[in-house]
């Protein structure tokens, strides 16, 4: 009964056909007309102001790794506003599909939501989010000049935005998987899902994948050799730290996913049985595969935002971090622990009862790094001299709403107890409650912390705060009945309830939604707000605006290219602090040239082609796929002779930078 | 006889839901407040942890908002040390308050998952309710088809669809299994839900200590007609029990055949109630063994062949032969699409069956620590993993 049987294969259009346009959804085919529209006054904006160029030289090609961490935050946001719609429309579906009606989403459709909007909150916004977020302070915070890598970095940004292209041409072209965000097979099979939708998850995760694990070694190899000197590995900064931990996740368990849709794919594409119920497959061995990636996968998200706390918690309560040493050692504790957890994700599938509850108490004694960390963040505030900016906000708001979090997993970690609540809409409230509690809040709050490093004028605060309380009210009424109903029995995924004495919990929750759409509103009236401002909200400290810590804060907003005139050196944990109160003398003169790294096209390009490659190989499209995949490898050999890689900054145009900030500085003061 | 999880006083199991109590009491939260007692457990548990984990969460919510009133900046009063960084004595602390909580939900767990592993028989049906050596469990075979429940009862030789119906006050053990992906059995006023996947058999047992109509499903997101994947569970006196086992006997829709059931297992949504009078004894053995289709090879002929060394070359021709579901979903191709001629002489006759004894009911004396036999001595043999043929097959 599945509603679209599987299309025959041509030679040239491959599985592709007209067929293949959702025309009979008018949900879809509204959605497409605005897209449309959309996108030509954009792409008319941009040719008539002329943007083209300054977009292509500026921002496409750039090796700048603070301009590819702003654009990885604008693919996050836009991914953002995609998956929240889908949100919107599951709260809408479950409010009204009671008593016999259906709602107003078919099987076909809603199915297709709840598996786009996983794997688009997950892949799609928080990895750029967290990605660009690194991308953009780390390297400053470590005082260099770029990362390692300044191509590769240009290159992983457009993986993954092709990643993201080819998830969302699925909404106009075929669909997407109905199969859950993990796509557990046999379901995800090419006996069970015969059409073109898993094929669109595999793809998009596998070009997305090939970035975010170039980023990882990126920033590992960033991190540990571009330090400025006298930086220890203990006196890094703490988002640096947990920014190490996350990006060593990254790359010792992307890998793990690769392989994993690679045996899916052979099983979907070549007919193999890895994960088949015939001829001795295993899908219980892909469950086991896709959570060894999938629960380091929560800490790559959640580990970053800690270090954005800590740095946070000690910038406006004026103190040194509390038990930095504790700190480092609770985030390393749970990079390894983070390995030894994945079967609490399937408890219910018949293991023993030593296997569960080892995996159980595994679980739990992550909560103990976990813990020491909010405790350190507790006393880093004991006697401090609290200034509730925005930041500060949004950091007790995740203290307050992670512990609830916490606890509800930990819960969960219990395997008794998750027999009664696996899969159920208390599992649903709980990730949310540590992926928005915490990967969330943590973003705004960095989102808001370091705005003005990047622009250099600071974020509207009325704005700020109606977004911080929607948010924070809207995530408790959108959730908390959602803990309740799961106690109350009912499981995630379902379209249609039988039971109308449930209603009135989806209701409460579909309001929730709302408020929370409410504070993403105030959020984007609060970037146009502040950047129509921009004059009056202008940083006139010369680059220091919360009486920063670390070193981002010495250089200007927004850094010159070379983001350090000097290379600084390095003294003490809180660098910035250290230099600040030994009466640090900016130096004014002696300039030199600055060997920088040259912008190219290559990264999109190849993109590109991949990008063309896995529309190709979803639709079957065999020549195209060949076609495409020779001109990828072409290219990249091609960019080997590229011989005009680095330029030098002269030492007249860094004068000149300089005396501009000295001025700035001046009248400033 | 054996004691429940650690119990407390009743009026502390409200503690944590005090906050949405009063908006709770007119709903069933029938996950706390479940007919079985093996659910009960589990809401008791739930209950447990949560008043535990409060100890350290309340204090931490409370010192997080008091400093942040207190520590604001416009506080001067407040003392203000902005180069106080550590304290060896306030990290003892940070770090062993969790670590206490831990070891003490650590023990409640490794306790409370090997009492109430779903694989084990149970001790009891009711607290102080102890089951006697001599009583049988209720044997419940359980399918999951796409998108219903097929449930056969081997005792009583009937079999239903989309409705279950047990005797109350009787352990019951659940063999299941599923024709084509994966499900979850889960009836939340019975007992907990463990995973329903093609080519392999989990189990449960649970037992209902109250009458009345409940609902059980899938928990396990199973494609198209997932949401319509529902049945009702009927808690009944024996006496009901046997009437209702009777107007199954009675029912027209016939035998529940081999043929029957492959056409029952076609893919279908919001299913309604059937009963069959009777069912092919070896049924679910041969669902498990992917072998309905008459004369195709089973499983466990396959793996004992291979066990052997295999077929050789001749292995190969039976590929095709062997298939399942690997070109189609289970039900959406004509089975005579497959031709048996190089298996069925093959295969034994009967099914061999993967149901193995289970293990003991655990003694919980043992798991809490009281009288453990010296480590020298042999007889240690309650907590020992159960084995592995008890397992699901993969």
């Amino acid at each position: 009964m599945t509603p679209h049987p599987a299309p025959e294969t041509g030679p040239i259009l491959g599985k592709l056909s007209l067929e293949a346009l959702p025309l009979h959804e008018p949900i879809l085919v509204i959605t497409f007309i605005g897209v449309v529209l959309g996108g030509i006054a954009v792409l008319g904006l941009i040719t008539k102001y002329r943007l083209w160029g300054y977009l292509w030289t500026e921002w496409f090609t750039t090796v700048d790794h603070k301009r590819i961490g702003i654009m990885y935050m604008i693919l996050g946001l836009i991914m953002f506003l995609r998956g929240f719609a889908d949100a919107i429309m599951m709260r809408l579906q479950q409010a009204m599909a009671f008593g016999g009606s259906e709602g107003y989403l078919t099987p076909h459709h809603y199915d297709q939501v709840f598996t786009a909007h996983g794997v688009i909150m997950i892949f799609f916004v928080a990895m750029p989010f967290i990605t660009g977020l690194m991308n953009y302070v780390v390297p400053l915070q470590i005082g260099a000049r770029d990362v390692s890598f300044p191509f590769l970095n240009n290159f992983s940004f457009w993986m993954t935005t092709a990643g993201a292209v080819l998830t969302m041409v699925s909404l106009f072209i075929g669909e997407y998987a109905q199969t859950g965000w993990l796509a557990y097979p046999p379901l995800s099979g090419i006996a069970y899902s015969p059409n073109v939708g898993v094929d669109y998850y595999i793809w998009g995760l596998q070009i997305a994948g090939v970035g975010t694990t170039l980023s990882g070694i990126n920033l590992i190899v960033t991190i540990l050799k571009l330090r400025a000197p006298g930086m220890g590995l203990m006196k890094m900064p703490v988002f640096t730290w947990t920014s190490l931990c996350a990006n060593i996740l990254i790359v010792a368990s992307f890998p793990i996913l690769t392989a994993t849709l690679v045996l899916l794919t052979l099983d979907r594409y070549v007919g193999t049985n890895f994960f088949t119920n015939d001829l001795g497959g295993s899908p219980m061995m892909y469950v086991n595969l896709i959570w060894i990636w999938g629960h380091p996968e929560v800490y790559i998200l959640v580990l970053p935002l800690f270090g954005v706390f800590s740095e946070v918690t000690s910038t406006f309560s004026g103190k040194r971090l509390f038990g930095y040493t504790s700190m480092v050692y609770a985030t390393i504790c749970i990079t390894i622990l983070s390995y030894l957890v994945w079967l609490h994700h399937f408890f219910t599938m018949g293991s023993g009862a030593s296997v569960n509850s080892f995996f159980g108490i595994t679980t739990m004694v992550i909560s103990i790094p976990t813990g020491a960390k909010l405790f350190n963040w507790l006393f880093t505030m004991y006697r401090g001299r609290i200034r509730f900016e925005l930041p500060m906000m949004w950091t007790v708001a995740f203290m307050l709403t992670f512990v609830i979090g916490g606890m509800t997993g930990v819960l969960l970690a219990v395997p008794p107890a998750d027999f009664v609540l696996h899969n159920s809409l208390f599992l649903i409230a709980h990730f949310h409650n540590v992926i928005i509690g915490g990967v969330l809040f943590g973003l705004f709050a960095a989102i808001n912390y370091w705005w003005p490093k990047a622009f250099g004028y600071k974020l509207d605060v009325f704005w700020g705060k109606i977004s911080f309380w929607c948010w924070v009210v809207g995530f408790w009424v959108a959730f908390t009945p959602l803990y309740i109903l799961g106690l109350m029995g009912v499981t995630r995924r379902m379209r249609v309830f039988d039971d109308p004495s449930l209603q009135i919990w989806f209701v409460i929750a579909g309001i929730g939604a709302l408020i929370v759409a409410a504070g993403i509103g105030s959020m984007l009236i609060q970037f146009g707000v502040s950047i129509w401002r921009r004059k009056e909200l202008r940083d006139t400290t010369g680059g220091d605006p919360w009486d920063g810590r670390t070193l981002e804060w010495a250089t200007s907003s927004p850094p010159p290219d070379y983001n350090f005139a000097f290379t600084p050196v390095i003294h003490d944990l809180d660098a910035w602090y250290d230099m600040k109160s030994r009466g640090h003398q900016r130096p004014v003169g002696g300039y030199r040239d600055i060997h920088m790294p040259s912008n190219t096209g290559t990264g999109m390009i190849l993109s590109g082609f991949c990008l063309v490659m896995g529309f190709a190989l979803v639709w079957h499209i065999w020549w195209l796929v060949a076609l495409s995949f020779a001109a990828t490898i072409v290219g990249a050999i091609y960019h080997t002779f590229n011989y005009k890689r680095d330029f030098d900054i002269p030492a007249a145009t860094v004068t000149a930078v300089e005396e501009a900030r000295t001025r700035q500085l001046a009248a400033g003061a | 006889m054996p004691s429940n999880l650690p119990r407390f006083p009743a009026r502390l199991r409200l503690l944590p839901l005090l906050a949405a109590l009063p908006l709770l009491s007119g709903c069933g939260l029938i996950v706390l407040d479940p007919a079985g007692d093996v659910a009960r457990q589990q809401g008791d548990l739930i209950v447990l942890s949560t008043v535990l984990m409060l100890l350290i969460i309340v204090p931490v919510m409370g010192l997080t908002i008091f400093f942040a009133w207190k520590y604001r900046a416009s506080n001067k009063e407040a003392t203000y040390k902005p180069d106080w960084d550590h304290s060896t004595q306030l990290e003892l602390v940070i770090w062993s308050a969790p670590l206490l909580i831990i070891i003490c939900l650590g023990a409640v767990t490794w306790v409370a998952t090997h009492l109430l592993d779903p694989y084990r028989p149970l001790a009891r049906t009711a607290p102080g309710k102890p089951v006697a050596a001599e009583v049988k469990p209720l044997d419940v075979q359980v399918v999951a088809l796409d998108w219903k429940w097929l449930f056969i009862y081997p005792e009583q030789g009937v079999a239903t669809v989309n409705e279950l119906a047990l005797p109350v006050d009787r352990p019951i053990r659940f063999r299941i299994s599923s024709s084509s992906v994966m499900n979850s059995f889960y009836v939340p006023a019975l007992a907990g839900q463990i995973y329903a996947m093609p080519g392999m058999e989990t189990k449960l047992h649970g037992v209902f200590d109250k009458t009345g109509e409940f609902e059980g499903f899938s928990a396990n997101y199973s494609g198209w007609g997932f949401s319509n994947m529902r049945f009702a569970v009927k808690s009944l006196p024996a006496g009901e029990f046997d009437k209702w086992v009777a107007t199954a006997k009675a029912s027209a829709e016939g035998d529940l055949s081999r043929d029957a059931y492959l056409k029952l297992e076609k893919p279908t949504h919001k299913e309604p109630v059937r009963r069959f009078a009777a069912s092919d004894p070896q049924l679910f053995d041969a669902v498990v063994n992917m072998c309905v289709e008459p004369g195709k090879m089973c499983m466990h002929d396959m793996m004992s062949l291979d066990a052997a060394g295999g077929a050789g070359i001749a292995g190969i021709g039976n590929v095709r032969q062997v298939t399942y579901d690997k070109f189609a979903a289970r039900g959406t191709v004509d089975a005579a699409r497959w031709s048996m001629r190089y298996v069925a002489a093959a295969c034994s006759s009967p099914v061999m069956s993967n149901d193995r004894p289970d293990a003991k009911p655990v003694a919980p004396a043992m798991l809490k620590g009281e009288g453990l036999p010296h480590p020298s001595k042999p007889e240690r043999t309650a907590l020992r993993a159960p084995a592995a043929a008890d397992r699901p097959l993969s």
